[in-house]
Order: structure tokens, then sequence, then C-alpha cells
């Protein structure tokens, strides 16, 4: 049975939730749905025991009536990649931060928090990233709905 | 003595772009490091939701100028695994071949940096001018210096026909003479040695626990490399080794990037003597089905993470890009830790750091009223003298502009 497969059971066995969600999609790529309820206990078995040690970076997307995270994560020397996928209602899109798991994981959860509005449970006061700090702070530009108001710019305007 | 804050950037001479580090320094040592990222911003990932496929791979490979086929090509890898696309071997071999002339590019060109960084400008002279070798022949390959387009969606643009194998071999053979020159010089050169051992150190438990990747990750002898791990391409019918060292500081990322250099000169050799036959491309949808894919790819500097999602149409869901210098700033704080303020400059040089990949939204607002605003050729012209005439009390209306 290939590596894949084994995690594939491991996960379902340990979580029941996640049963019927775990996709292969080929070699070394794992796709899984994991509830929001359960996901902080979810990250933690990967890590600590099927030493998905490497978190490289997390995605967030805008699906309408829901924000979805994946969170990438690769394991040590197989090279399998581990997509967790969570979602949290757009109107009150609180996720836990997983940076007691890996301190990498801030640029990331700020950037989500930036782009799209999520409010990471957790995630100690920083400056944020990427917007400047004169953004403003309910203009979430990776949201479906937001418009740039201005996509056709010819020029640059700047004060003083 | 009190703690005392230096702001570095966002403008800066130790800074090639706008970044901006805040160094918290007790005498001549650095305490801590508070870094403001996002100057580069430039919103590639939103734009991408607003082209075709093929627009959002031009608009991709201009993510960076140094990497530029990383980016490329991790972007088609998953375009091509959503669609179900059989990428010809030949056009495997030519991109593994363009990634790795790539590297060797990269890599000369920032040990030309990190010589200039410590005041030996010989060593930048010297990488320089070597490095013009490799752009010689990425120029003779695809057309051009940086930015190759060699890519498409389904394979590549340009073959290699077999004068130009030659060429590259011997453009090779030189490469590797002066690669062996320069590990000589890292290896004997005293200098060298003594003005970078000890300087940036990172431990391998926290280059692992920091999620640093690429050089900087096997420098503090973290054995990774995409290429061995998560073979794409050609890299699984390759035989190279993944160099690692035990320095754990700016002299073993030297050591490492030079080492990869013998490294890619090995590969090359290996892809021009079995370059299948065959064709270069397959035809690819305009339409790319529903799905997701992710793809890792060994860019220069490390672990480039690209993300892309299908939704029927000609253009992406959502395409997300992790470039690795966003993995190795967390790092660049730890190593600074202890630190000399003078160090500064050749540690965050250590890690090659691009923030052009790092930051990735063409938006524009008054800063203050956070209104939106355009303006045409002629209003900004307009805004321009006025704002000279107001605030420098010079008359700039009476230059003629050239017709446009």
């Amino acid at each position: 049975m290939a590596n894949e497969e084994i995690i594939q059971q491991q996960l379902a066995k340990q979580f029941p939730a996640t049963d019927g969600k775990i996709r292969i999609q080929r070699d070394r790529r794992i796709w899984v749905e994991v509830p929001l309820g359960i996901f902080i206990q979810f990250f933690q078995y990967v890590k600590e025991e099927l030493k998905f040690v490497e978190f490289c970076t997390m995605t967030g997307l805008d699906e309408g009536a829901n924000l979805a995270f994946i969170y990438h994560m690769a394991q040590e020397h197989t090279g399998i990649m581990l997509n967790i996928r969570i979602t949290a209602p757009k109107p009150d899109p609180v996720i836990p931060t997983v940076t007691g798991f890996f301190p990498s994981a801030e640029i990331p959860e700020r950037e989500v928090e930036d782009l799209l509005g999520a409010k990471v449970n957790g995630l100690a006061p920083g400056r944020r990233y990427p917007l400047p700090d004169d953004w403003p702070q309910n203009d979430h530009p990776l949201l479906k709905d937001w418009k740039p108001a201005v996509a056709d710019v010819k020029a640059e305007v700047k004060n003083g | 003595m009190a703690n005392v804050t230096i702001p570095i950037g966002p403008q800066h001479p130790a800074l090639k772009e706008p970044e901006r580090f805040d160094l918290t320094i007790a005498g001549e040592r650095i305490v801590r490091l508070n870094s403001k990222l996002g100057y580069n911003h430039r919103g590639i990932e939103k734009a991408c939701e607003q082209r075709t496929y093929i627009n959002c791979l031009y608009l991709i490979e201009r993510i960076c100028g140094i990497c530029s086929h990383s980016h490329a090509t991790a972007f088609v890898q998953c375009v091509e695994e959503v669609a179900g696309l059989q990428v010809p071997k030949r056009a495997l071999y030519i991109r593994t071949l363009i990634g790795e002339l790539e590297r060797m590019h990269s890599h000369l060109l920032w040990l030309g940096i990190a010589g200039h960084e410590i005041g030996f400008d010989t060593l930048l002279m010297y990488a320089w001018r070597d490095r013009e070798v490799v752009l010689d022949l990425l120029a003779a390959l695809t057309g051009n210096r940086v930015n190759y387009g060699i890519n498409t969606i389904g394979g590549i643009r340009r073959d290699v026909s077999p004068e130009e194998v030659v060429e590259i071999l011997k453009g090779v053979d030189i490469l590797e003479e002066r690669t062996k020159y320069y590990i000589q010089l890292a290896s004997e050169d005293m200098t060298l040695a003594e003005r970078l051992v000890s300087v940036g150190s990172l431990s391998t438990a926290d280059a692992a626990r920091l999620g640093a990747v690429g050089p900087v990750a096997r420098a503090s002898n973290v054995d990774q490399d995409v290429r061995r791990d998560d073979p794409y391409a050609a890299y699984n019918e390759l035989d190279f080794k993944v160099i690692t060292d035990t320095h754990c500081d700016v002299y073993g990322r030297v050591l490492v990037r030079v080492g990869e250099l013998m490294e890619s000169c090995k590969i090359i050799r290996q892809l021009l003597k079995n370059l299948p036959e065959g064709p270069i491309a397959v035809k690819a949808p305009r339409k790319i089905p529903v799905g997701e894919a992710v793809t890792r790819y060994e860019a220069p500097r490390g672990e480039d993470l690209h993300y892309v999602r299908g939704n029927g149409t000609e253009m992406p869901e959502r395409v997300k890009v992790r470039a690795p210098t966003l993995a190795n700033v967390q790092a660049v704080a730890k190593m600074l830790e202890n630190n000399y303020l003078a160090d500064f400059p050749i540690v965050l040089a250590a890690t090659d750091p691009c923030f052009s990949c790092t930051d990735r939204v063409i938006v524009t607002r008054e800063s203050d009223s956070g209104n939106a605003g355009v303006m045409d050729w002629k209003a900004l012209r307009a805004y321009g003298i006025e704002w000279y005439k107001k605030n420098r009390g010079l008359d700039c209306s009476r230059i003629k502009l050239r017709s446009r």
C-alpha cells in the first residue's frame, strides 16, 4: 500500500469526521476537509504523529458564503503534501492560530486577515501584512466582491 | 546603556528593494529585529483572477526578475495538473535545463553581492563577469537574459537545437572551472572565512522551527531539497547531490551555494546527454476545468509554492504564491540576534532576499484620505506643475513634452 493510502486510513480512523473527505489527487498530494471544531486536534496529530513537520504556507479563498483556508503541510523526507482545508462563515470568519505549532505561520495568518478579513484567534499583536498601515480597516482586496476603484489606473497619485 | 532602535529602510543603501527593518541595538549588538514587509505588494494574485491563464503566465513570470522561470514553471505545473495534461518529456527536460541555468546565474549574482557587502569587490567583479556566460546562454536559448518566456501551458515554446547544445556544454565547462576556483577561494582564503564564520548563525533546530528553506536551511544542515524530496519536471531521472553544510552561518551559505553551482553543471550535462526526442508541447484547452493543485519548486532561493484553483472558465478562481524569501524572513530575525549592527547587510544578503517575490494589487489611493482617484496623463502633468510651483517655487509649465 502506498504511503499516501496509509496516511488516508490513519486520518479516517483517528478522525471519523474526515472519512470520505480525504482525496489522494496524485503521488504525494493528499487533500482533506476538516470541520473547524476539530481542526486544532487534527493539526496537532498530523504534525506530531504523522510528521508533517513543514508548514509551507496557507491559502485563503473567498467561496461565497464561506471563507476557506488551506494549510499546505509537507512530511519530512517523503515529499508528501497534506493540504488541510477548513471553512468559516464569511460574516464571522474566525479561525484559530497555528503559530503555537509553527511560528512561521504568523505572516500567512496576517495575510489572510489583511486580504480576506479573516479573524485569527490567538495571533499575537503585530504589524499588518502586506497592506500599508493606512489602508482602510474593512477593505479586503481578495474578497470576490471587492472591486478596485482604480483598476485601470494610469498614474499613481501621491500626497505632496 | 539604553537600547536604541534604528530604522533601516524602506529606502536604504544596504537594501536593494524597499522593506523596513527596525533594529533594536544595545551598544553595537543587535537585540532584536522588527520587520515591515509589503512595500512591493503589487496584487498579482488578485490580478490573475481577472486574466486568462496565458496572460497570468506572463504576469506570474514577472513576479521576480531573477527567478522568473521558477515562478512560471510552478504556475504551469499547477495548471497542467488541473487540466490533466501530459507534458512531453523533451519539454520537461528543457524546463529543467532553463531552471538550472537560472540557478547558476542567481547564485553567481548572489556571490557577487555577498562579496560586495563584505568589501570584497574583486569577487563581485569576477562573479558577475562569469554570470555573463550563463546570461548569454539563456539569451541564446530563450531570447532574453531574464523573463525567458520559455514556458507555456502544456510544454515549452522554443526547442533547443544541436548547435545550442554544443554551446551550452562549452559554457558549462567554463562555469565549472570558475566554480572550482570559487570553491578553492571559499575553502582556503582566510579573509573570507574570518569575515563570515560565526556571523548570522542559525542552528539546525531554529532553521527547521522557523521554516527556513533553500540554501539558508541547507547551510544550517537541514537536509531538504524539493528537487529530490518532491521531484517535478525531469528531476526524478537525474543524479545529483543535495548540498548541506554544518557551519550554520554566512560562511556555510557561501559553501552551499558554490557547491550547488557544481551540481548544476552536473545536472545540465546529464540533461543534454539524455535529452529525449519528440514534441515540446501538447495543446492546452483555453478553459481549465474545475479543480485545484499545489506545486513546490526548488527556486535558487528555496522552495517556491504555487496554488491554483480552476473554475471551468478561461480565468483562474484563485492563484496563490509563496516565495522562498517570505519563508526565510523570520529566520533572519534569529540570525541577527546578538550580531554586530555592521553585520546586518551581509546577514540579510546571505539569505539572498527577493522582496519582489515576497510581496506580491495595482491600486493607488491618496494615503491620508483613503479616497481613490484616477488621473489621466494631462491631469497628472497639471498636478505636477502645480506641486512644484507651490512646494519648490519652480515653474515647470514651459517644459515641452515630446509628442507621445
